[in-house]
């Protein structure tokens, strides 16, 4: 277990809500912030702001070097071959839109088939089903182990040479599974298409090596990892980003400027068009030197444990069903019978329990496992043993409250 | 632990609307509305049969908890029998009720739908009390 003081660098955390001390298990949505990146972004605005890469005053040197190196501290993070292959965004929606408007846009034709599995998020399914519209493009899913897990069977059992890209979530954002990316790129190069990976549950919790998984675009979100709202990043490989066609034009993207016709500035910048969001970036830089420092294997194990903790006295509360495989990072979607997950997220939040509920952005998978809506308790380096008590203890009074008020 | 906040949330009028909804089911050739709430993925379709500008019949299907169910389920007990006019009204009512504003509680007998009122505690909770009331004004615009 990580050391219990981590918690204390969350000031949010450190209040009541409805008269009971919070807990918070909602990370998987969105993660508090520590003071580290709080008072990172503030010293910025306070010290180093203006706009980047351009004015010869001290302040643009200021910015440009303040927003370039979490650039560098970004490409280190996910052990990219270079910066220009880290592209800010606004967050992983943005990054999957522009690859499957740039990337997409050009090398999708009709007849072409893109692959996905049916656990993906809204954001990793959605820009696909419009690219294949515009294209005309056919979308093949990999079917799921009943226990939702994805096998190298499936997925070469949906691949052939008309797939042209293989979209993939790292970790599912509802069941936990731990999809095997570097497999499935491998299968995925071997008929000549890209993989694009949803690395927006993954990189929040677990050491991420873009050469290792030899992926071709990896996208994730700053908001889920201790970071700031609003900034998020496109990983791409360089060889494949230099030959791809912005998406959005303006200011800070081009080269040279005619009337008519314009050029555009080399990777990165071509692909950040306008004022690019520095502080986001600068919040993001502190938050992976406060998760480096931790240890990313430290911050996967604790979080595993406390998962495990959980499901393990979730399992002697009868009714409550849980979803999702056994191998799995740190959160549990579930259901307590005959009371629906609206009704015990309130009951639980009167007892000062933050959890998810409703579909989780992923529609057609709370489909397949036949419910409409679910509960999930996600967990982070702040949440402790003790929370997983109080959690626990809040199911058991829900169930009691629903059972014998009526 | 005590949980007097919920118990204005969760009345028993509403728990017994959730677990024995009324006007459950289908109208052969009416007016139907199909509305999700796309936060939690409550789904509800909503059949309307108007007469002479009268709603002579109201029934629902759907998925949700236990208060869209409920909602839903007073919801057709009490437009039956109004006219059209009435039924929006009541649905104006309605929507100032669970939003913790004033409303007219003279003009009709509210009767269950006053139970309610506690959802105006709960923020997070209104579109769950206000999603079959949506689809009775759609479904009315739709007749029109």
């Amino acid at each position: 277990m990580l050391n219990a003081s981590i918690r204390e660098q969350f000031p949010i955390l450190n209040q009541e809500i409805n008269g009971h001390p919070l807990v918070y298990l909602d990370s998987a949505a969105s993660s508090q912030k520590p003071l580290a990146v709080i008072e990172a972004i503030e010293d910025y605005y306070r010290r180093n702001h203006s706009n980047v890469h351009r004015g010869v005053h001290t302040l643009g040197t200021q910015a440009t070097d303040a927003y370039e190196g979490a650039r560098e501290r970004v490409r280190s993070f996910i052990h990219a071959t270079v910066p220009e292959e880290i592209i800010f965004t606004r967050g992983t929606t943005t990054a999957i839109n522009l690859v499957a408007s740039s990337y997409g846009d050009a090398n999708v034709n009709e007849g072409d088939e893109i692959v996905l599995t049916p656990m993906e998020h809204h954001a990793n399914l959605i820009p696909w089903q419009q690219l294949a519209k515009r294209r005309g493009a056919t979308l093949r899913f990999v079917e799921l182990t009943p226990d939702g897990r994805v096998t190298l069977d499936a997925v070469e059992s949906v691949l052939s040479d008309r797939t042209k890209i293989v979209a993939m979530s790292h970790v599912s954002n509802v069941l936990g599974t731990i999809n095997p990316i570097a497999d499935v790129a491998r299968l995925a190069h071997e008929v000549g298409a890209v993989m694009v990976v949803d690395a927006a549950q993954s990189a929040p919790h677990r050491k991420l090596d873009v050469q290792a998984l030899d992926c071709d675009f990896l996208a994730f979100s700053g908001h889920k990892m201790l970071g700031p709202t609003g900034i998020g990043v496109l990983y791409g490989k360089k060889q494949l980003l230099k030959n791809m066609e912005p998406v959005e034009f303006g200011g800070e993207m081009i080269d040279y400027v005619d009337l008519y016709e314009s050029t555009w500035k080399d990777l990165p910048y071509r692909f950040e068009a306008g004022t690019p969001i520095i502080a986001g970036a600068v919040g993001l830089a502190a938050a992976i030197d406060f998760l480096e420092e931790i240890g990313l294997e430290n911050v996967e194990a604790h979080e595993r444990e406390l998962a495990s903790y959980a499901i393990e006295q979730m399992k002697t509360i009868e009714g409550i069903e849980i979803y999702g495989p056994e191998d799995r990072v740190g959160l549990v979607t579930f259901n307590l019978k005959d009371v629906h997950a609206h009704d015990l997220a309130t009951v639980l939040d009167m007892q000062g329990i933050a959890v998810r509920a409703g579909h989780h952005c992923a529609q057609p998978l709370m489909r397949l496992l036949k419910q409409s809506s679910t509960a999930r308790a996600s967990f982070y380096v702040y949440n402790t043993k003790e929370e997983v008590d109080r959690f626990i203890e809040g199911l058991r009074q829900t169930k009691e409250y629903f059972n014998y008020e009526f | 632990m005590s949980f007097n906040n919920l118990d204005m949330l969760y009345r028993q009028v509403i728990m017994d609307h959730y677990k024995n909804p009324r006007n459950r089911g289908a109208i052969e050739d009416g007016v139907t509305v199909n509305l999700n709430n796309p936060t939690c993925g409550d789904t509800l379709r909503l059949q309307l049969q108007i007469e002479d500008d009268i709603v002579k019949d109201a029934k629902f299907e759907g998925e949700g908890c236990s208060i869209s169910i409920a909602s839903a389920s007073m919801m057709t007990q009490i437009i039956k029998g109004k006219t059209v006019e009435e039924a929006l009204q009541l649905a104006n009512i309605f929507s100032e009720m669970v939003q913790g504003k004033e409303y007219d509680a003279d003009t009709f007998d509210l009767d269950d739908i006053e139970a309610l009122s506690g959802v105006s505690k709960f923020p997070a909770r209104i579109k769950c009390a206000t999603l079959a009331w949506k689809a009775l004004e759609k479904g009315v615009d739709e007749d029109a």
